[in-house]
């Protein structure tokens, strides 16, 4: 039940700069989900907070305390900080049995014989490992290893546990499976869980806050999964939360243009949440844009996929091809749509960015 | 809930020790530095030192007159010449024989694979003291015979001669072609050669113009292990040549050290003349570097494949004749002659049974102290540079691989250097650090003897626990540090067991070439403390062939039973 706090870190691989003055509040009792891209410093600011590396600026407190501070010299070395942690790469001691390794982090930190027993027991039986007590790691998959790391992740802290793509390895049922898992550890047991990963899907269904950092290291937006979702603070959350569609806007004379080599008008009031004084970018989800007849809009479908419970459309508007998606659903119980087709569009919930160069993905 | 309350409470007690108590990592670094610097460094430096200045000052008379000495540029002449027909003919042996088992489908190759390494086992003094019996010029068991036979006034072969040192070289270092061909003839991807045949390219043309350029690399590797082995080597030269003053640089310095007997200008003289042989051996490393760095191929996988045998008809079994004979004298022939001498009442008598005892063994093993010192010596020895190298040789790799501190490059290249130098050399340095140049003088004593053997053979446990460390990724040791152990317990408990198969080999790679070496302590030994190979030496320097003889035997059979152990001990551990 711990929380976590970050302050003004930076860290450096030798020269090269790898996070820069990132502050972030973990609260107790949540499940935080670090998202980015790979290669972002996801691994490295947790290694800072594991106390695996020293970061050149900043202070990082665990409930308070301040466990590595630059400017006061303190460094908790990292047995001391009582963080389970779940590596990328298992880090299941080959040398050792399933229960050996489950059981080390308690012999070390000097719990009672029969409540190491339990607990390892305890711990094996939620990771779904019971019955491999006595396996050695190599005649494991690398999803069962995976759970054993889980597990003896679960007996080293019941403050913070820290899950590094903990599920990257299992197949799609068992990842849903350990998703639920992992919700109800924390829901029993209230442990602070930080969950790294570079799939926004499973974080969106498991953690409570995801925070989200952009390949320089930079944190971009703190939040819910609904308020990513929603107010996506740029134009790389906004993509990275899920497939996008971005179509470079002009305003020309009190109207608004599609700037797509011909342009073609959509709005003659200044959109919500349109930049001014900016060049601008429309965002827009697959989902959200409509076939509408009405519309003055007008595509051509180039051409179509079915995707069993969806179509996916692509869509040529002026040399911009847009993706649209429709449930197979709505689909069967409307018109057909073909290949060749001429149809109007409406666009839903639009967002606005800022058109720069960088943040083209 | 307790661990992070146990945490806060000792906040304050941490933040005053960090920063003040000297971390693990770099306790590990500072000693590794240190001990290097004693073992390797200052011995080194002290070889250069000694020969550019005297009394203080830059002085290069020395090494001018050790230049121009019409003797020692003789020994340089023979020297480059040893080592180039060695280097030649083991090339072409090695690549030949390396063929055939690989490549061909002549029947018996696992009996003569394993007989092809024998000569890897021994000391190739032995072999030349073997030679030496058989075809000296006046006393060769098979020039006598031969004369008899044909009543000629002169011997047949002298192998007291540069020839007779080019053969016996040749016959012990063909293996590290041999070796490294086989193996990798063995992992090349054989499609390379079928598409060769498929596109109508010929047999001979396909060995030529596919295979051998394939493994090319492979030669090269091996060529440059003879070369640089033959340029520094002192066993082989030394027997067959002292009696007829024909010298080598190694034998020329040990002429020179020993001549000098203990006195310092001598010592100089031969640290001049090392620096000389070192310059040699530098520029061989330096080709080697180049050569190697050319023309390396990928298509040499790590996974093993059936390779296409090529059918050999009627020139099979002219080959597995030819195969045999040679095997027959490379390996055969010495060992049973040494064997044999070994049990002869006296040097000279003819080999027949009636002449046989066992007294040879009885004084060598059970009478003779110096025999007797020099087993517990070369023991001791190497069991204690064994010991002392796997641990150090771990404590350096985890510096360089793991620790990754400013000047690991440095520390790296400081560690396997003594590996390149002529163990000669080394001897002369470390005679000049420790015999009274900084206040200690261990010279006479077994401790001299140990520095050396340390330094000469910290490259292979180096290298064996390097090797095994890198495959021991950061996370089992960060995982082990997150459960509640400490630095030092994660070491203990994570990576030292991880890497104990590789200190197991990296002690008996240690171990068994410690045994019998000789080049080393030839030079460092004392009256009481003869190792077992410098006990053999002196015998057959004093001229008790006989019993040379009889302990040369004794040691190749405690050779096989420490090979065959290692086998055992390693198979075992295979799966961990």
């Amino acid at each position: 039940m711990a929380s976590v706090k970050f302050e003004n870190i930076t860290i450096n691989y030798g020269k090269k700069n790898i996070i820069k003055n990132l502050s972030m509040d973990i609260r107790e009792n949540e499940i935080m989900g670090l998202v980015g891209p790979s290669g972002c410093g996801k691994t490295t600011l947790i290694r800072a907070l594991c106390g695996f590396i020293k970061p050149v600026t900043g202070n990082i407190y665990l409930n308070d305390h301040l466990v590595y501070s630059q400017e006061k010299r303190i460094n908790i070395p990292p047995e001391k900080r009582g963080i389970g942690v779940v590596f990328q790469d298992y880090a299941v001691w080959p040398h050792l049995s399933v229960w050996e390794n489950v059981v080390y982090p308690m012999k070390k930190h000097k719990v009672p014989k029969d409540e190491i027993q339990k607990r390892a027991t305890y711990a094996l039986e939620q990771v779904r490992m019971t019955g491999y007590e006595r396996h050695m790691p190599s005649q494991l998959s690398g999803g069962q290893q995976q759970r054993v790391a889980i597990a003896r992740a679960l007996v080293s802290s019941d403050e913070l546990i820290i899950l590094d793509e903990p599920i990257t390895n299992l197949d799609a049922k068992l990842r849903e499976k350990m998703i639920i898992e992992i919700q109800m550890i924390q829901k029993k047991i209230g442990t602070t869980i930080i969950y790294i990963t570079h799939d926004q899907e499973t974080a969106l269904k498991l953690c409570n806050r995801i925070s989200i950092m952009e390949p320089d290291g930079t944190l971009v937006q703190i939040g819910t999964g609904e308020e990513i979702t929603k107010t996506p603070k740029n134009r790389f959350v906004f993509t990275f939360i899920g497939v996008t569609n971005f179509i470079p806007i002009i305003e020309k004379n009190g109207s608004w243009y599609f700037n797509v080599d011909d342009e073609i008008e959509f709005s003659h009031n200044m959109p919500a949440g349109y930049l001014k004084g900016k060049k601008n970018v429309m965002g827009i989800r697959p989902t959200d844009i409509m076939f509408d007849e009405s519309s003055k809009i007008k595509g051509k479908i180039a051409h179509s996929v079915f995707l069993g419970d969806q179509y996916d459309y692509f869509v040529q508007l002026g040399s911009k091809e847009l993706r649209i998606q429709r449930n197979s659903f709505d689909i069967a119980s409307g018109r057909e749509y073909n290949e060749g087709d001429i149809v109007g569009l409406s666009f839903l919930h639009p967002y606005y960015f800022e058109d720069t160069k960088e943040a083209s993905l | 809930m307790s661990l992070f309350r146990a945490a806060s409470h000792q906040n304050s007690d941490l933040s005053k020790l960090d920063g003040k108590k000297i971390s693990l990592d770099n306790t590990l670094t500072i000693l590794s530095f240190v001990i290097l610097i004693i073992v390797v460094v200052i011995p080194m430096t002290m070889i250069v030192y000694n020969t550019f200045f005297f009394k203080g000052k830059l002085d290069t008379r020395l090494f001018n007159e050790i230049i121009a000495n019409p003797e020692n540029i003789s020994a340089m002449r023979n020297t480059i010449i040893v080592a180039f027909w060695v280097t030649l003919f083991g090339t072409i042996i090695g690549v030949f024989f390396a063929w055939l088992l690989g490549r061909s489908d002549i029947p018996l190759k696992g009996m003569m694979r394993s007989m092809f390494t024998i000569p890897y086992m021994f000391p190739p003094f032995f072999g030349a003291m073997a030679w030496d019996l058989l075809l000296s010029p006046r006393g060769g068991y098979f020039n006598k015979w031969f004369m008899n036979l044909t009543g000629m006034k002169t011997a047949p072969i002298n192998i007291n001669s540069l020839g007779g040192i080019i053969f016996v070289e040749t016959s012990y270092y063909f293996p590290f072609v041999f070796m490294q061909v086989v193996s990798a003839l063995e992992r090349m991807d054989p499609t390379l050669e079928e598409s060769a045949r498929i596109a109508g390219a010929g047999q001979g043309y396909v060995i030529r113009k596919i295979t051998l350029p394939l493994v090319r690399p492979a030669i090269s590797a091996g060529a440059f292990l003879i070369l640089i082995s033959s340029l520094s080597h002192f066993g082989v030269p030394s027997i067959l040549g002292f009696s007829q003053n024909i010298f080598t640089l190694p034998t020329k310095i040990y002429q020179l050290i020993s001549r000098a007997s203990g006195e310092f200008q001598g010592i100089r003289e031969g640290a001049a003349l090392s620096v000389l042989l070192v310059i040699v051996v530098m520029l061989a490393l330096i080709l080697q570097k180049i050569v190697l760095k050319s023309g390396r191929y990928d298509i040499i996988k790590g996974k093993s494949m059936r390779p296409m045998l090529i059918k050999l008809r009627k020139a099979k079994y002219p080959l597995l004749i030819l195969s045999f004979a040679s095997l027959f004298v490379i390996v055969v022939v010495p060992l049973v002659m040494i064997f044999l001498v070994g049990l002869l009442k006296a040097y000279g008598l003819s080999l027949t049974p009636n002449n046989f005892t066992f007294n040879n063994y009885k004084n060598v093993l059970f009478e003779s102290k110096m025999v007797k010192d020099s087993i517990f010596n070369s023991l001791f020895l190497s069991i204690s540079a064994g010991l002392i190298c796997m641990f150090l040789g771990v404590m350096v790799a985890y510096v360089i691989n793991k620790i990754k501190p400013y000047g690991k490059g440095l520390l790296e290249i400081i560690s396997v250097l003594p590996y390149s130098i002529p163990g000669m050399v080394l001897a002369i340095g470390v005679i000049l650090a420790w015999s009274g140049a900084f206040g200690i003088n261990l010279y006479n004593t077994i401790w001299i003897i140990l520095i050396a053997y340390i330094a000469r053979y910290l490259a292979f446990s180096m290298k064996s626990a390097s090797a095994s460390l890198q495959q021991v990724h950061y996370s089992l040791e960060e995982a082990a540090r997150s459960c509640g152990a400490s630095h030092m317990q994660s070491l203990t408990d994570v990576t030292v067991p991880l890497i104990r198969p590789a200190m197991v080999s990296g002690f008996f790679l240690i171990f068994l070439p410690a045994m019998r070496e000789l080049t080393t302590s030839v030079l460092l030994y004392g009256p009481f403390t003869r190792t077992l190979g410098v006990a053999i030496y002196s015998l057959k320097t004093d001229g008790n062939l006989v019993q040379a003889s009889a302990l040369a035997s004794f040691t190749i059979l405690l050779i096989i039973v420490c090979n065959a152990l290692v086998r055992f001990i390693t198979k075992d551990r295979k799966g961990v």
